[in-house]
């Protein structure tokens, strides 16, 4: 979709600022804002580059660089932290041999911590895209991680 | 929706059971039960959650109450021939506790006698929420209808100030009074707003309410809407909660199908909509302030307070904010007037709290209970006792929530009794520990949280957050400075008196109660003849120190 289409759908206006952000970073395959969406969006609603980039560099969902086709975001906060998420976060960055905010070289994934996913009860949990995945082991977790690339033939 | 004759399965779907595979299950439980040619004499509903959450799958069985839980696609053509066609219970997966009769679906019986006395999650798990007629049939859009036709804004806004209903939210603000400052604001347009940003850690009662009841939520904006002259609403909604989201876009078009939203409701003049936004991962934005600038497009900064949103908030408007639990309060207020109301919880704070118990307890999940009830009821009685060890702490409110240790577990959980010993209700997260964690662990985990969500505006949050982080995590590898909880005292103290908004200020909570209830254990975290802190000897720190 292009991005004078996704402005026109929720209407050029300041207060659809963040929900235009969010529908031109979904709609790219590598899963963020790219320079040349950013100055294309600053040209059709007429706010400066950088007021967007001030903007949309404020909050944890958005990303000025290249993504992986499955953001794994592991929750990092306290009632997650006791039930062990500090050894999901290890065995998925040594699985994946990427450290926090990188992509794998073939571009599957990226690895974020988030703060609270709101699923406390399933702690720990880790949300792939859209997708949340509780009562994690470290064997769910490194099944998890196969399936996905069996999946894509990787 | 008279079916007692009929056998009714609740399939409960939360975002915990759907991922144990819940819809899977459904689809495969209706398939065979048509396989086994029963279907019209099973109904087969989908509910939001019914109690227990770290169990897979859970189903009830009317009549009867049974409740089966962790059950496998595999299981359900044996499950069906056993507990539908040999007419057997299904031993395998059967819980020993039971489902209350009243949560079988009926005709509408007056609210008053609800089940467990619950006042907000009486419909979650009763009723189809996405199904406006389900809501409909248990007495809701009722109180909207008398709201309406034979009530004026004024008498309103006193039967919600009579009521002695505060917000949920944490700050516990009398809602009426709220309500009353927006409506004598006369500068139109006015706006309700819904605040369903939830990013205190171990929160996650709003999204069950939203993804259990979202019509609620939609009716008791309206009635807000009526009583402070708004015509529009928002529901600000976290950009993670996809089903919340995906329920009240379907709740919103139901509603406006039947001119539930819309113009003329209720054939009268009154007219009022409801839009949804979604934010984008700031927990600062859950601040009211913040809020409203992440709505309108800008970076979800705080605003200095006064003037208050009731007379300039959304555009600089007269705005009404209230979070999802204290909304869904409404419309039973309404329905059953504020003496009913004073029946539950306690003189100061009337009404029911809705708990997430998390951590090392047997049952963690969700429990709507009276105001007022210990810590040590709502381990032992409602979420079955410590898992392993002993209890040794319980952080309450969330991560800027107080950390109390084994003597505090009498203390009633009510925002007066709270109080008086210094501490908050919050946000209704009770974290519960065991001797397995220790408090410079937890201590450091609360405080890596605040440096990353610190928006930056004042430095005394942006540094002092990042300076507690340090410090805890010295502290956890038992290399703290000799007056190192000396100075996160003092830290702690300024932040708590000049940080801009309540992220700021809050942090303090946590590091106080830690240093009052754990002194001990957290002076062993000193390292033996280590000197005193000083800005030079810290090397990589990101906190620039100006000496």
């Amino acid at each position: 979709m292009i991005i004078k289409d996704i402005v026109y759908k929720y209407g050029n206006k300041r207060e659809n600022l963040i929900q235009i952000l969010h529908e031109i970073q979904d709609a790219d395959p590598q899963n963020y804002i790219s320079k040349e969406n950013l100055i294309r969006l600053s040209e059709i609603m007429n706010i400066p580059v950088s007021d967007i980039t001030s903007t949309a560099s404020f909050y944890t969902m958005f990303s000025f660089q290249p993504r992986g086709k499955y953001i794994i975001r592991v929750c990092g906060s306290p009632p997650c932290h006791i039930m062990g998420a500090e050894t999901i976060f290890e065995v998925i960055s040594k699985e994946l041999k990427i450290a926090k905010g990188e992509t794998t070289s073939d571009g599957l994934f990226t690895l974020e911590e988030t703060s609270c996913l709101g699923v406390c009860a399933v702690a720990p949990a880790i949300m792939i895209n859209d997708t949340v995945y509780g009562y994690l082991t470290v064997e769910r977790v490194k099944e998890i991680l196969a399936q996905i690339r069996k999946k894509e033939g990787k | 929706m008279n079916d007692k004759s009929i056998t009714q399965v609740l399939v409960s779907i939360d975002s915990n059971t759907v991922l144990s595979g819940a819809r899977q299950i459904k689809t495969k439980l209706i398939t065979e039960l048509s396989r086994q040619g029963i279907s019209e004499e099973v109904r087969v509903i989908e509910t939001g959650s019914i109690g227990p959450t770290n169990q897979g799958v859970v189903l009830g069985v009317f009549p009867g109450g049974e409740l089966y839980a962790n059950l496998t696609e595999e299981e359900i053509a044996e499950f069906v021939q056993e507990r539908f066609v040999k007419g057997r219970t299904y031993q395998k997966r059967l819980l020993a506790e039971k489902l209350p009769e009243e949560m079988m679906l009926q005709e509408y019986d007056s609210r008053k006698t609800q089940y467990y006395g619950r006042i907000v999650l009486d419909n979650c798990g009763r009723i189809n929420p996405e199904d406006i007629e389900e809501y409909i049939g248990v007495g809701g859009y009722e109180a909207l209808g008398s709201a309406l036709q034979e009530k004026t804004p004024e008498e309103i806004i006193n039967i919600i100030q009579a009521s002695g209903l505060r917000g949920r939210g944490g700050a516990g603000f009398p809602t009426g009074l709220k309500w009353s400052f927006t409506f004598k604001e006369k500068k139109y347009p006015k706006y309700v707003v819904c605040n369903a940003d939830e990013g205190e850690p171990g929160t996650f009662k709003d999204r069950l309410i939203m993804e259990g009841d979202p019509h609620k939520i939609i009716e008791a904006m309206v009635i807000a809407g009526y009583a402070v002259e708004a015509e529009q609403g928002f529901i600000y909604i976290r950009g993670e909660y996809k089903l919340s989201i995906e329920r009240l876009q379907k709740a919103i078009q139901q509603a406006r199908e039947m001119n539930l939203l819309g113009e003329n409701i209720f054939g009268t003049d009154f007219n009022f909509d409801i839009q949804i936004k979604i934010g984008a991962g700031s927990y600062v934005c859950g601040e009211e302030t913040a809020l409203l600038n992440s709505i309108e497009g800008y970076r979800g900064e705080p605003r200095l307070k006064p003037p208050y949103p009731a007379q300039y908030g959304l555009l600089q408007q007269p705005t009404l904010i209230n979070n999802v639990e204290t909304l869904a309060n409404i419309p039973a207020i309404i329905l059953n007037g504020p003496d009913w109301f004073r029946n539950f919880g306690t003189e100061n704070m009337p009404g029911t709290k809705v708990y997430t118990v998390l951590g090392h307890v047997n049952r963690p999940g969700l429990i709507e209970v009276p105001i007022g009830i210990t810590l040590r009821e709502v381990i032992y009685d409602y979420a079955g006792g410590i898992s392993s060890g002993e209890f040794k702490m319980a952080q309450i409110g969330g991560t800027a929530g107080d950390i109390l240790s084994a003597e505090q577990l009498d203390v009633p959980l009510d925002i007066q009794s709270l109080q008086a010993l210094g501490h908050n209700l919050g946000s209704g997260a009770l974290l519960i520990m065991n001797d397995s964690i220790s408090v410079a662990e937890l201590l450091t985990s609360c405080m890596k949280f605040f440096a990353h969500e610190s928006c930056g505006k004042c430095s005394v949050c942006r540094i002092g957050t990042e300076y507690l982080y340090t410090a805890c995590n010295r502290l956890r590898k038992g290399e703290g400075y000799a007056d190192e909880l000396e100075n996160m005292r003092d830290i702690a103290t300024t932040m708590k008196l000049t940080a801009f908004c309540p992220l700021g200020q809050s942090v303090a909570q946590p590091v106080f109660s830690a240093l009052k209830y754990f002194k001990n254990e957290l002076s062993k975290s000193i390292k033996q003849n280590k000197k005193s802190f000083s800005p030079t000897r810290e090397k990589n720190s990101k906190v620039i120190y100006y000496s």
